[in-house]
């Protein structure tokens, strides 16, 4: 029997390229389809929430915006045992009860899905809340999905040209276009202020 | 020796120690505290990361949307979000809902309190109080026994249980991936409890991640999907269709026996597993009653849970709403969050200005400008600050007073306002736990305390959500199977501008979103949230927030294990808006602490 697949893309699309996972998934959906072995989900910031579809996953492939000390726009791309090392290894930035904990909790539950995949890319801005992706990560979406579609076929998980079943994805107020047509100008809505909790040496 | 307003002694002459970042919580939290030489606190200063207006995200923008992107805001608050977002669009709008969509909407709202009460308690909070480690040295038998006499009716009690999930702890501990459990202190003095108790409550961490899975389903049934479900303006998304079978989106009998049966798994859970642990772990800190803060003088409660759609006079809140000052239990303030005089923001510490001193602002007139400037004797640079100077601005968090009062929100709070107003159930449950713990009144006020009134809250917010799920089905099979008005769902039928305000309890306390439109889109947007009243700086008067004054008086075992403050900062179930999300390859995620 074709392997539960899930394909997951986590990230707070409010904070420019920390959305890459999110989008990538987005933009999955609407090119692809795939037989009902295989679940496309936007996580978004979620942490627990998540572990009832990792516990159904026999492969598990992340997209995410991954801070690996890379040019800005450079995909990273770790599998199998690296994946919770690598997650583990550090703080998701500022944000605690992260995916690093959701996969460490589904292996004390001995639940955490036995292949997995994760897809990254460096992010070139993530302090311009209410911003959109930047032009280098934005161009890395294709190329991960590709290298996420070439992986899944080696594995048996071969996808069409089409679009998935989209029920688990954004509200399409905040899909991707609908998100950065529709942000306020810099008139309208100062922007200014995200680099304030990290402002610079006077 | 300072005296502050609301009645703290400071005193920042002893050692500083710094802890940055607070872990197991969302957000970034650094705190500094003087501590005596006895290694008693007399000094505390907590600062965040800002609330980052959704102004500049949802000016211009559909009213109707605004709600998926509040629910982007963070990764614990999604669904409280949500509704608070429709409910101040319909306020503005004057769109009534209806009965349906109230009693949905409601156990969906019990639903993520009880999800979040849970997952705090054992899978971020716990740790404070249990050491996973000395649950290794347990024996299974005499745990057993323990789990027995604690709650007779929990199934699952055998020596045999514990032996495995022993085995399995030791398992997951010696293959170095400690993960979850690393940056512990565990040889620290200040964990009380015997082994036996450690793995019992370890035990139950690892059965709520089982239950927690399940609460989840909820949401996906009522909102369509998860973990980010749909929300309406003018009701609840899903169409009610008893006779259909599988249907995708509508509700069935189907599916609500599903929901019947999660609610019951989480009373029963509630009922023999959270409960009894809080007494059990509880009894062996009860003199451990430090923590308190501002939870005797100042309590806020906006209230939440309506009887009936559209109605939110307090008489007819489920979660008790109302304002206590200057530790005057005797009285019960109401409070509305349109009165310009009452819910007010300061920024005489915070890295903003408002162009005056002493100025406060009501959430409709908020204005955010930056003013990042150190105090004349903070150490350290603008980069890379060492220690803070609290006598200037010194957080990102700005200050919110009622009436000018420093409060706190959040379960222990509502417990508060609703003993004080002799709420019946509230009441009878608060009577009959302090009678089981053989403690005093007083003893509430406390991190314990705070803990305690979580417990009993998901258990009471369980038997709402049954009395709802009630409501629900009666009204369906009496014919109404209305889930939404769209009667003013065209942005022609609105006024060419409105003003409206939303409340509710999150899990963490009072939530408020005040929205403007003007010509069918947003004019402005603010969110006043939980952690903004607890985790408030100073204000001009020199009053201290909930965070500052719950660390005050409290001892520390090792100044350089902050155990103490941990606990106590963790008993709120602090939210500071995440921000990012990235991962990185290098170092452990350490909480640093230095002591100077």
């Amino acid at each position: 029997m074709a392997p539960n697949t899930l394909i997951l893309g986590i990230g707070n699309v409010l904070w420019a390229d920390e959305g890459f996972g999110v989008r990538c998934i987005e933009r999955l959906a609407e090119t692809w389809a795939f037989d009902d072995n295989v679940k496309l989900l936007d996580g978004g910031t979620q942490g627990l929430y998540l572990l009832p579809f990792l516990e159904d996953a026999e492969i598990l492939v992340v997209f995410d915006a991954v801070d690996y000390g890379l040019a800005p726009g450079t995909m990273k791309v770790v599998e199998g045992d690296e994946v919770p090392a690598f997650m583990g290894a550090k703080k998701m930035s500022l944000h605690q009860t992260g995916f690093q904990d959701v996969i460490a909790t589904a292996q004390l539950m001995e639940q955490c899905p036995p292949t997995l995949l994760l897809i990254g890319c460096q992010p070139v801005e993530l302090e311009d809340y209410g911003g959109g992706l930047r032009d280098a990560v934005a161009a890395q979406i294709d190329p991960a999905i590709e290298i996420a579609l070439k992986r899944l076929a080696d594995w048996g998980i071969t996808a069409r040209p089409g679009k998935a079943a989209a029920a688990d994805l954004a509200d399409a107020s905040i899909m991707r276009d609908a998100y950065e047509n529709g942000r306020p100008s810099e008139e309208q809505a100062c922007r200014t202020g995200d680099d304030r909790f990290f402002p610079t040496e006077v | 020796m300072t005296l502050t307003p609301n009645g703290f002694d400071l005193d920042n002459t002893g050692r500083r120690i710094v802890v940055d970042p607070v872990t197991r919580i969302e957000g970034h939290m650094r705190c500094e505290v003087n501590v005596d030489e006895q290694g008693v606190i007399r000094n505390a200063v907590s600062t965040g990361t800002m609330w980052r207006g959704l102004e500049v995200i949802l000016k211009g923008r559909d009213p109707r949307d605004a709600w998926a992107f509040t629910e982007r805001i963070c990764g614990v608050c999604t669904g409280t979000h949500a509704l608070t977002s429709v409910r101040a669009v319909e306020d503005a709008l004057g769109i009534m809902i209806p009965d349906n969509a109230n009693s949905i909407r409601n156990i969906m709202q019990l639903n993520l309190e009880i999800h979040d009460h849970v997952v705090h308690f054992y899978h971020l909070h716990a740790l404070d109080w249990v050491n996973p480690i000395n649950a290794l040295k347990a024996d299974p038998k005499a745990t057993s026994e323990l789990q027995q006499s604690v709650s007779p009716s929990h199934p699952m009690s055998s020596p045999g249980y514990f032996r495995d999930v022993q085995n399995r702890l030791k398992k997951f501990v010696e293959s170095g991936q400690l993960g979850l459990f690393k940056n512990g202190y565990w040889d620290n003095p200040a964990y009380k409890l015997p082994p036996e108790a450690d793995l019992m409550a370890t035990t139950h961490y690892l059965e709520a991640l089982d239950l927690q899975k399940e609460i989840v389903k909820v949401h996906t049934i009522f909102g369509g999907k998860n973990p980010h479900p749909n929300w309406l303006v003018g009701g609840v998304p899903c169409p009610i269709n008893m006779d259909g079978v599988g249907s995708v989106g509508a509700i069935n009998m189907e599916r609500l026996n599903l929901v019947s049966s999660i609610i019951d798994k989480c009373h029963e859970f509630n009922k023999n597993v959270y409960l009894p642990d809080v007494v059990a772990i509880g009894g062996f800190y009860k003199n451990w009653l430090y923590g308190g803060g501002l939870s005797s003088k100042a309590c806020l409660a906006y209230g939440d849970i309506p009887e009936n759609p559209n109605d939110f006079s307090p008489e007819q809140l489920h979660l008790p709403r109302g304002a206590i000052i200057n530790g005057n239990l005797d009285e019960v303030h109401e409070v509305d969050p349109r009165d310009p005089e009452q819910v007010q923001e300061f920024v005489d510490h915070s890295w903003y200005t408002y162009g005056e001193p002493g100025k406060g602002l009501h959430p409709w007139d908020g204005i955010t400008e930056p003013n990042y400037e150190l105090g004349p004797n903070a150490k350290g640079t603008r980069t890379n600050i060492l220690e803070l100077d609290e006598a200037a601005k010194y957080s990102w968090i700005k200050a919110p007073r009622w009436r000018g009062h420093a409060m706190e929100t959040g379960p222990l709070a509502r417990y508060i306002v609703g003993y004080s107003k002799g709420h019946e159930e509230i009441s009878d449950q608060v009577n009959r736990l302090l009678r089981t713990m053989d403690l005093p009144v007083d003893a509430l006020f406390s991190t314990l305390g705070r803990t305690a009134a979580r417990a009993l809250e998901s258990e009471y917010c369980g038997r709402l959500q049954r009395y709802f799920f009630d409501k629900l089905v009666t009204n369906i099979k009496n014919g109404d199977s209305t889930t939404a008005n769209v009667e003013k769902w065209d942005p022609k039928t609105w006024p060419k501008e409105a003003k409206g305000v939303g409340m509710t309890e999150a899990p963490r306390g009072a939530l408020g979103h005040w929205i403007k439109i003007k010509d069918g889109r947003i004019e402005n947007y603010q969110c006043v949230v939980p952690t903004t009243w607890n985790g408030s700086p100073r204000d001009t008067k020199g009053n201290i927030g909930a965070f500052e004054a719950s660390l005050m008086n409290t001892p520390m075992e090792r100044p350089d294990e902050p155990v103490e403050i941990l606990r106590t900062l963790h008993s709120f179930d602090p939210c500071l808006a995440c921000s990012t999300h990235v991962m990185s390859p290098d170092g452990d995620e350490l909480t640093q602490v230095k002591v100077r």
